[in-house]
């Protein structure tokens, strides 16, 4: 059994090492840009973009799936991303340091998009910049089914459907030990228990904050993966976008301040042995804090997430900068190293959230010793 | 600087999203586990305190019966004494009895045999004075036949007399 996985890992290494050299065209094509092929892996965007390949008359085709727009402007707008970046050909501009960029509109539909951002065209038809090369016009309200929505959505979906497999086991027989899904998902759920909710929260108020405490963790957990799998539908970083964990921090904000108790408000607004002249200075340091735990949450998640996401591309894109399938030698397997241990940061991250949520909220309720 | 600026689409999304995923998650994931889980802890749990209990019981039921034991073998062992001691008694009294009665029949032997013996003297007493009699009547036919003797005895009379 263990022979045979470490004979099928040592053959996909191969594999992967093997097939940049294959691959290689000995034609000299264009630089690629490293940084914005990057960028662009990390950030959302309104269509998701799965490969290009060159065809018969060498011209790019581009495969992607195109995500439906939403806009609030005036009314409820919605259509399809197809629209906005195949209908009309792309617009090209010179930014302010004299680099060629280029923005897709769609002029019946009266919007253009620019660096993934939609903005509403000018009575010309054209988006309007400033001196500094920023785009000046006005937005619509985006709520668009973005690839990080689509993931979103699609996560979410794959986490209800492996967990309804899991408890299917449970309706059966309640009284015996766990079987098939349910063995793999139940310790996680008594280690959320155990050794978050409980020795965090304490043994009388910790089963209300449980749904929330292992919805985030498996939540974050899901996402975290499927942004280590390189094909749609996983692949986009959603747990390293600002604002997701901006909103699951927010909830954990909430869920603190709401649950606070006297002793906690006490704690904030007259803090015990702090002589009264200092209150001046310590209420606006510890109504601070309150909003300084969350954010730390939130930039810990997406530093961590996004940070790995560019180191994996950046050892990808070794090959590209210099050039040289032979690079893939040194790139590949480091990748692969990077990707293992991602593959543990992915439960760390989700751990960490949980755990630091569950310190916060912990805080929040404990009584007065 | 986009990638650090918080987006309102996906910020009202995610909120959304995970909001109406805790709940669904809530409803028919996490109860049901819960339930299960914490059903089954206690379970355990019971079947934990049930032997516990059930061992004392059996560490109780043991004394007991030890005690039961040894009350049982100190009442046979004066079970024993007292049957002893009463077949003693009866073995005792049953003697004295024997031997009363064995004194008394002697005794009313001793007593006829006195008896018998006193009625047998008597009787000869009887026969001797009746046959001392005859002898004397005898002697007496004997001696008063001849007027020379009745004269001898008249004289021999009359010595003791004399004597007197």
């Amino acid at each position: 059994m263990l022979n045979t996985a470490i004979k099928a890992l040592v053959w996909t290494v191969v594999m992967l090492l093997s097939a940049p050299v294959f691959s290689s065209s000995p034609e000299e094509g264009e630089p690629v840009d490293v940084t914005e092929m990057i960028m662009h892996h990390i950030k959302d965007a309104h269509e998701w973009h799965i490969l290009t390949y060159t065809d018969d008359n060498d011209g790019k085709q581009h495969v992607s799936i195109h995500l439906p727009i939403i806009l609030i402007d005036n009314g409820l707008k919605v259509f399809s991303s197809k629209r906005l970046y195949h209908e009309e050909s792309p617009i090209q501009i010179t930014n302010a340091e004299g680099e060629k960029d280029h923005y897709y509109l769609n002029s019946e539909l009266g919007y253009a998009v620019y660096h993934e951002t939609i903005y509403k065209l000018n009575e010309n038809g054209e988006l309007d910049f400033d001196e500094a090369g920023h785009v000046i016009s006005a937005k619509p309200y985006d709520f668009s089914i973005t690839k990080h929505v689509f993931t979103l959505l699609f996560s979410s979906v794959l986490l209800i459907f492996l967990l309804k497999i899991a408890v299917k086991t449970y309706k059966r027989d309640g009284m015996h030990p766990p079987k098939g899904l349910a063995r793999f998902i139940e310790p996680i759920v008594i280690f959320v228990r155990d050794d978050i909710a409980r020795t965090n929260i304490g043994e009388a108020k910790y089963e209300k904050y449980m749904p929330y405490l292992l919805t985030a963790f498996f939540f974050i957990w899901i996402n975290n993966m499927l942004g280590l799998v390189p094909i749609f539908p996983g692949g986009a970083n959603l747990t390293g976008d600002i604002s997701f964990t901006l909103s699951l921090a927010a909830i954990t904000l909430l869920i603190t301040v709401f649950s606070g108790n006297k002793h906690y408000w006490g704690h904030i607004f007259a803090t015990p042995g702090v002589p009264f002249w200092l209150l001046p200075i310590m209420i606006p340091v510890e109504i601070v804090g309150i909003f300084a735990k969350p954010f730390a949450l939130m930039v810990r998640l997406f530093a961590n997430i996004t940070a790995g996401h560019i180191i994996i591309l950046s050892l990808t894109g070794i090959i590209f900068t210099f050039g040289s399938a032979a690079w893939a030698g040194l790139s590949i397997p480091m990748s692969l190293f990077l990707l293992i241990l991602k593959l543990l940061v992915a439960f760390l991250q989700a751990f960490i959230f949980t755990m630091l949520s569950a310190l916060f909220i912990g805080g929040a309720v404990a009584e007065e010793h | 600087m986009d990638l650090i600026t918080p987006d309102l689409g996906l910020v009202f999304w995610t909120g959304l999203t995970f909001i109406i995923l805790m709940f669904i998650l809530t409803k028919f994931i996490w109860k049901p586990i819960m339930a299960a889980v914490n059903k089954r802890e206690d379970n355990i749990q019971d079947a934990l305190d049930m032997a516990k209990k059930t061992k004392a019981e059996m560490e109780k039921l043991q004394t007991q019966n030890a005690n039961l034991l040894k009350e049982a073998r100190i009442e046979r062992d004066d079970m024993i004494k007292e049957a002893k001691e009463t077949s003693d008694r009866m073995i005792d009294s049953a003697k004295g009895k024997a031997k009363e009665e064995a004194d008394k029949i002697v005794e009313n032997a001793r007593v006829s045999i006195e008896a018998e013996k006193n009625a047998a003297v008597a009787e000869l007493k009887n026969q001797v004075a009746s046959i001392s009699l005859e002898i004397a009547e005898k002697i007496l036919r004997e001696e008063l036949s001849s007027d020379e003797k009745q004269k001898q005895l008249a004289d021999r009379f009359a010595k003791d007399i004399n004597l007197n």
